[in-house]
């Protein structure tokens, strides 16, 4: 009994002093002024941060020399080429998407949808502060997007990836001769669509199947205070960037899980 | 005696070297305010500073701890300003051309004095500079700071995100070295497949885009990276972008303290 209780105990306590500490520090930034003078205040801190990156970019510089490699040479494909190390998340993309999604129509609804963030959040809450529980689905949505969809493909793409842009573990010889089965095929054909007619139908009515959810979801929830506050535009903007976005995803995990290649193939326009 | 107004005055405190220059006549004429700490000149040696007047003369309390901000927006404009010095120095012995761009950096690297730094300094800055927008832009998300009054500043944000990428994108070129011809090859090979401005592009070749003609031949000056594409890259890395960059930067700074300041609780 008394092991049992003694964590409780000890744990009740430090929940008391860790109260008593909120009160008292909450106490003293109610004694403080609203506003305090830019200089000193904000001019000292700029200046020490300032600094410090200075200090660290010069010590950086002086021990690590940028990279230079032999001079360029068209006739000689390094094996992997790799983009510049922000752009690899994209570059990752090729892996699952045809070069006119992955690096052309991803990175610019990345871009306006970035930019319409403004316009279609109309949550009031949250604005000036960190809070997750006010503004629930736009931090979820922000932080999948940039932590798992764009900066951990990023670290897949400098680290993991080697020679034919296959995968590699750290660690692990990067072999140019590595060997991997090409046994990806299209989903329409998965599904038992044999020619190229019937293919190309059924995978347009995935993709179309896909997307009606966003008029489905609105007929189904529209008369909820959030939709109606949101607006059919809105709502349509937000679903048509979300639904890309995990459409995104949705290709990944197929192809992971089916090893799908293709969603949808219209022959010399263009395949999902 | 002492007290008859008769009596001499106090003699002077002899002033220091330091106190003399800062109320000398030059001084005063470029730092018109004092320099004791009254209220009055924490509010002029802001307000009166045309570097420092970005700023309000009084900032919300929460607004300079670095747990808010992080610094990562001013340190963003740091690294620019460095890219900038260090970008000037090397283009005092850097020429954009196939035969002499990937020697003049060779010389850079192992003759000019100091050379080697400014061209570390250089890269790593933009490097750095490439993270911390990316800092400064998820710490602005996570504060919910782009809603109203700053939706159009978080806009003019984005677009200097992408003016910062494509910056170093441009960058990355003018060494010349395989690493710098193989990624811009790799980056540009993106845009032939522009759906209808690539000639490999979904309609693109129906519109009649054509490997010299799309575009992917706009961006590199030809139908692969070669000489041509370096003269544009370097063109638009010193010239053409970090005008825009400063333009819009200047529009955002300014916007800040047009739009309220430093975001905070209402």
């Amino acid at each position: 009994m008394a092991e049992t209780l003694a964590p409780i105990d000890s744990g009740l306590q430090a929940e008391e002093v860790k109260v008593t500490a909120g009160k008292k520090r909450a106490a003293a930034l109610e004694s403080l002024p609203d506003k305090v003078h830019t200089w000193p205040y904000l001019v000292r801190a700029e200046f020490i941060a300032g600094c410090v990156l200075i200090l660290f970019l010069m010590i950086w510089s002086v021990t690590i020399d940028a990279p230079m490699e032999e001079p360029a040479n068209p006739t000689k494909t390094p094996n992997p080429s790799k983009a510049p190390w922000y752009f690899l998340g994209l570059q990752e993309m090729l892996v699952y998407f045809d070069p006119w999604f992955a690096g052309v129509v991803a990175p610019s609804l990345i871009i306006v949808g970035l930019m319409v963030i403004p316009y279609v959040d109309i949550n009031p809450n949250g604005n000036g502060y960190y809070t997750w529980r006010e503004r629930k689905f736009a931090v979820g949505v922000f932080l999948f997007g940039f932590l798992v969809q764009w900066c951990s493909q990023i670290v897949i793409g400098v680290f993991l990836r080697g020679p034919g842009w296959n995968f590699f573990l750290p660690g692990q010889f990067w072999d140019p001769h590595k060997v991997v089965a090409m046994t990806n095929v299209d989903l329409p054909y998965l599904l038992g669509a044999r020619t190229e007619v019937s293919q190309m139908l059924v995978g347009m009515a995935l993709v179309a199947a896909y997307f009606s959810l966003i008029p489905l979801v609105w007929l189904l929830f529209k008369d909820r205070p959030v939709m109606k506050q949101l607006g059919a535009i809105r709502y349509g903007v937000v679903s048509f960037l979300f639904f890309t976005q995990m459409g995104i995803v949705v290709k990944m995990i197929l192809r992971w899980t089916l090893s799908v290649k293709y969603i949808m193939v219209i022959p010399n326009i263009v395949n999902i | 005696m002492a007290d008859s107004p008769t009596s001499p005055p106090p003699p002077e405190k002899k002033q220091s070297p330091l106190d003399r220059l800062l109320t000398s006549p030059v001084w005063r004429s470029i730092f018109r305010h004092g320099y004791e700490d009254t209220p009055r000149n924490r509010v002029l040696q802001v307000s009166a500073n045309v570097w420092l007047h970005l700023h309000p003369s009084k900032t919300r309390r929460h607004g300079i701890r670095y747990r808010h901000t992080w610094c990562a927006g001013g340190l963003t404009f740091l690294l620019y300003l460095v890219t900038v010095v260090t970008g000037v120095v090397l283009m005092f012995y850097y020429r954009p051309v196939q035969e002499y761009a990937y020697w003049d950096v060779k010389y850079l690297d192992f003759d000019v004095p100091f050379g080697f730094l400014m061209r570390n300094m250089h890269r790593w800055a933009a490097h750095g500079m490439v993270l911390f927008i990316w800092l400064h832009m998820f710490r602005v998300f996570m504060t919910g700071s782009y809603k109203p009054p700053r939706e159009f500043n978080w806009v003019v944000g984005v677009n200097l995100l992408v003016l910062t990428l494509l910056l170093s994108f441009t960058g990355y070129l003018l060494p010349w070295d395989q690493l710098a011809i193989w990624a811009v090859t790799v980056g540009t090979n993106m845009a032939r497949a522009t759906p209808l401005l690539g000639h490999q592009g979904p309609l693109g070749p129906q519109l009649g885009m054509t490997a010299r003609y799309d575009a992917r031949s706009f961006l590199t000056a030809g139908t692969l990276v070669g000489a041509p594409t370096l003269l544009r890259f370097y063109v638009l890395h010193c010239i053409f972008i970090p005008i825009i960059a400063s333009v819009l930067m200047i529009l955002h700074f300014w916007r800040i303290r047009k739009d309220g300041g430093i975001s905070g609780p209402l």
